[in-house]
């Protein structure tokens, strides 16, 4: 495709330019090309990594809530060191543009393992997620993850398709404070809540359903969030 | 370690001039509210001094240091890693119980110019002061004219993560009396206006000798070795040299290039990485062109350097050079070039590069691993990145690229170990 571009480009008239970038690499001038940072561990089209490497998924995640994640690293909220290095300089401009990328992406989920649990304990997983478990204060995931776990624009993220590893690891930093988002945090508080083992069968439920065909999160204002949450009353989700 | 043998002595003797300094200090604890002079009061209200102190404060990137990770802009609450220990910055709203609320003009000058807190107590070196010693007493006004319209924040400042002893204040004045001379900088009359200002801003509230000097073992830098290069400790990056002329770190530079970099971080020469992309970030891309001109005018003035000796060929690195040329090809040359000329305005050349020649190897070393952006500037709002190789290069592997790239083309560098991969691996990265 580039060699191409080289035979195009003298007919154009550029002969000059073309000849004097003749021995240098040609560079795609596309965002694509400029994120080889984020997309060498993310993936091309932030697939995430296969198998069940540690790599989250990016693809189709709402936009805001993609900025809203950096910003978390940015801050120190969020820890994973490599991360907060590459992110730390990022203008907003620059990480609207790159979460418009990621979440502008479809690729096919891919299954990744989940551990074998006993049916009960997926039924307390099911149980969970659609309708939360009242005598702990634990409200349904589905009232703001969707009703089809797909996430809510801007700034609720979906549960369908992450794998089981990835979905306890984040709960868990939640609970260590690894992981934090604006406050009122809604999730660290709904992570406290969960007993270990609600952990596990949460996580395996969702890491086990299949992803529905049409995987866009609901549009924004369609949920009515049975807590408090610091990202949902900024819209964009920036702090 | 075999040096701390002799340390007990001195020490001994220290504890006991500490405590004297301590007493002395708490006697003055309870500063009031200093008055200010009505001349410099009305002075602080100017809103074009205001507004100059606000260019100088981003000149000497006081925000870096005084803001907290996800902070308010200058309520403090960094923390400095020294190898001696964590130094808090302090909150310098005008809070007034936290920050410089209470503070006179005159409290400020103390510190920016002698380096002594409002309470006299001496203040740590890590703030600046041996190079803002050099700004003159009208652009102090303007700065604290500046802090003082900031929004107040309450926020109580830290207390010191030092180890003993050097968490006793009083042990600074003997690296005071060694390692400090305060002076506003003083012109030299052979030079244009242009040099002296460039001069003024480098080493005065650019503070650039703080990182690109070496410093002794007690931490201090010695006036002779300015500019010429050092590794920054505990954060692991090495500081080039910065003069453009024979044997200088950046050799063959042009004044456009030394503009590029401050501007936009990425010149044809290099990029700027690691700390340095955060200083271009929030200070030197702001500077106007005349003091960019200013600062290159210096910087070209620097002397030249004395020929590195011989890279004492300790191993043979032939081998690993030769291994690290295949993994080159593979994995960099798509974006820097099988010559290392890298792409203009894209992709930094490596070929003669400062940071791939630098005499550690830390900097190469660190990017491979790292990779990442430079700095996102006006003039360049979305750069091109490099992926990071930490999870797919070996230790062995990262140790032969480097040795390449610091051998290939036009560069003489020493060979890089896979000893040395392993420890900046685990190098911590704020
Ligand atoms: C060295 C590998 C690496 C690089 C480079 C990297 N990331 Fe990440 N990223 C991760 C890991 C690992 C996590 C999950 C960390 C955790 O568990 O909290 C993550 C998390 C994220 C998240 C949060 C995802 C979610 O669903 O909550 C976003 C958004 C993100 N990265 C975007 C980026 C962008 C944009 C870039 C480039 C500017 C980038 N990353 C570069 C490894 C990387
Ligand atoms: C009150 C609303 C609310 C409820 C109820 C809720 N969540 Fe969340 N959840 C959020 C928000 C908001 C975020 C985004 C947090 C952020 O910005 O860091 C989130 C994020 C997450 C993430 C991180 C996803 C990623 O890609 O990194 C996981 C996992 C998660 N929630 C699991 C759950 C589970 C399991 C439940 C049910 C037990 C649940 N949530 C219930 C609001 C909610
Ligand atoms: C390299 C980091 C760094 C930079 C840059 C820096 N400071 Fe500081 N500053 C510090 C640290 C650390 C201290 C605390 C020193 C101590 O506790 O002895 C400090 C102390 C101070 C103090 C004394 C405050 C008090 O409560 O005693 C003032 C005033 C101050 N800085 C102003 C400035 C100004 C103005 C600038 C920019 C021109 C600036 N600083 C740039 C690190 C920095
Ligand atoms: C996708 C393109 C790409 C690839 C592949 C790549 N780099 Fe880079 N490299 C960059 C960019 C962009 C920068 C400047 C940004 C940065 O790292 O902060 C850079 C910077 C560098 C620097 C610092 C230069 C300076 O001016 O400070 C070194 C050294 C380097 N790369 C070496 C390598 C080596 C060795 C490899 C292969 C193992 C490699 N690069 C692969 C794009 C790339
Ligand atoms: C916080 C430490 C720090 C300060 C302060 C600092 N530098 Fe640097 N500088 C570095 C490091 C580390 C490098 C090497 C990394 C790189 O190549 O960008 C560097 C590199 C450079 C380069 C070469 C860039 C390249 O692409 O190779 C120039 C020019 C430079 N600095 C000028 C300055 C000037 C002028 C100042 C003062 C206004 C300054 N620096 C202040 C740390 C610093």
């Amino acid at each position: 495709m580039s060699t191409r571009l080289r035979w195009v480009l003298p007919f154009a008239g550029l002969l000059g330019c073309a000849v004097a970038h003749a021995d240098q690499p040609t560079v795609p001038n596309t965002l694509q090309q400029r994120i080889a940072a984020c997309t060498t561990c993310h993936g091309v089209h932030g697939e995430g990594s296969s198998g069940s490497g540690f790599f989250p998924r990016l693809a189709g995640k709402p936009a805001g809530y993609l900025v809203s994640q950096m910003q978390n690293f940015q801050h120190g909220l969020r820890n994973y060191a490599p991360m907060e290095y590459t992110v730390r300089l990022l203008t907003p401009d620059y990480m609207h543009e790159i979460a418009e990328y990621f979440s502008a992406q479809q690729v096919p989920y891919e299954r990744k393992p989940v551990p074998n649990l006993a049916p009960s304990s997926l039924q307390r997983g099911e149980q969970l997620v659609t309708a939360g478990d009242p005598s702990r204060k634990i409200p349904p995931c589905q009232a703001c993850h969707g009703k089809q776990l797909t996430g809510t624009e801007p700034s609720v993220p979906g549960l369908v398709g992450l794998p089981y590893d990835y979905i306890s690891s984040q709960l868990g930093s939640w609970r260590t404070g690894t992981r934090a988002s604006a406050v009122p945090d809604c999730m660290a508080e709904i992570a406290n809540r969960l007993a270990p083992v609600d952990i596990t069968a949460v996580s395996a439920w969702l890491a086990s359903r299949d992803v529905p065909a049409d995987t866009h999160p609901q549009p924004a204002g369609s949920i009515a969030p049975p807590l408090r949450c610091g990202v949902l009353q900024t819209s964009g989700g920036g702090t | 370690m075999k040096r701390l043998g002799w340390l007990w002595i001195p020490l001994v003797l220290l504890v006991i001039v500490l405590a004297a300094g301590w007493w002395l200090s708490q006697r003055h604890r309870q500063v009031l509210i200093s008055p200010e002079d009505p001349a410099i009061a009305a002075t602080l209200k100017d809103p074009g001094v205001i507004a100059k102190g606000r260019y100088l404060a981003t000149a000497g990137d006081c925000v870096s240091c005084h803001t907290a990770r996800g902070g308010e802009p200058y309520a403090g609450g960094r923390m400095l890693p020294t190898p001696f220990g964590g130094i808090p910055a302090p909150n310098i709203t005008p809070d007034r119980d936290t920050g410089i609320g209470q503070w006179a003009f005159n409290d400020f000058w103390r510190a920016m110019h002698e380096g002594i807190g409002r309470n006299g107590e001496p203040l740590y070196p890590a703030f600046s002061y041996t190079s803002f010693t050099k700004v003159t007493r009208d652009d102090a006004i303007a700065i604290f004219a500046y802090l003082r319209s900031l929004p107040i924040v309450h926020q109580p400042n830290a207390s010191l993560a030092l180890r003993f002893p050097y968490n006793v204040r009083s042990t600074l004045t003997a690296w005071r009396a060694v390692y400090f001379k305060a002076g506003v900088y003083q012109a030299d009359p052979s030079q244009s206006v242009s040099w002296n200002r460039g001069a003024y801003l480098v080493q005065g509230l650019g503070h650039c000798n703080e990182c690109h000097a070496a410093r002794g073992a007690w931490g201090g830098l010695n006036a002779d070795t300015a500019l010429s290069g050092g590794r920054i400790p505990e954060q692991d990056w090495y500081a080039p040299d910065l003069s453009t002329q024979a044997n200088g770190g950046l050799q063959g530079w042009s004044r456009q290039d030394i503009i590029d970099v401050l501007k936009n971080g990425q010149a044809s020469k290099g990029a700027a990485i690691g700390p340095m992309a955060d200083v271009v970030a929030h200070s030197t891309q702001h500077l106007h062109d005349d003091d960019l001109q200013a600062i290159a005018d210096y910087l070209l003035s620097l002397p030249a350097r004395a020929a590195p000796k011989a890279v004492s060929a300790s191993f043979d690195s032939k081998p690993l050079a030769d291994r690290g040329s295949s993994i080159y090809v593979e994995r960099c040359a798509d974006c820097h070039g099988k010559d290392g000329a890298g792409v203009p305005g894209v992709y930094p050349p490596l070929d003669g590069n400062a940071s791939v020649t630098e005499p550690t190897g830390i900097n190469a070393t660190r990017v491979v691993l790292l990779g990442g952006f430079p700095s996102v500037t006006a003039g360049n709002p979305r750069p091109y990145s490099m992926p990071p190789y930490a999870q797919q290069l070996s230790d062995a592997d990262v140790a032969a690229v480097v040795t390449y790239i610091r051998q290939a083309w036009s560069n003489r560098a020493s060979a890089v170990q896979e000893r040395d991969v392993a420890t900046y691996r685990h190098t911590p990265i704020d």
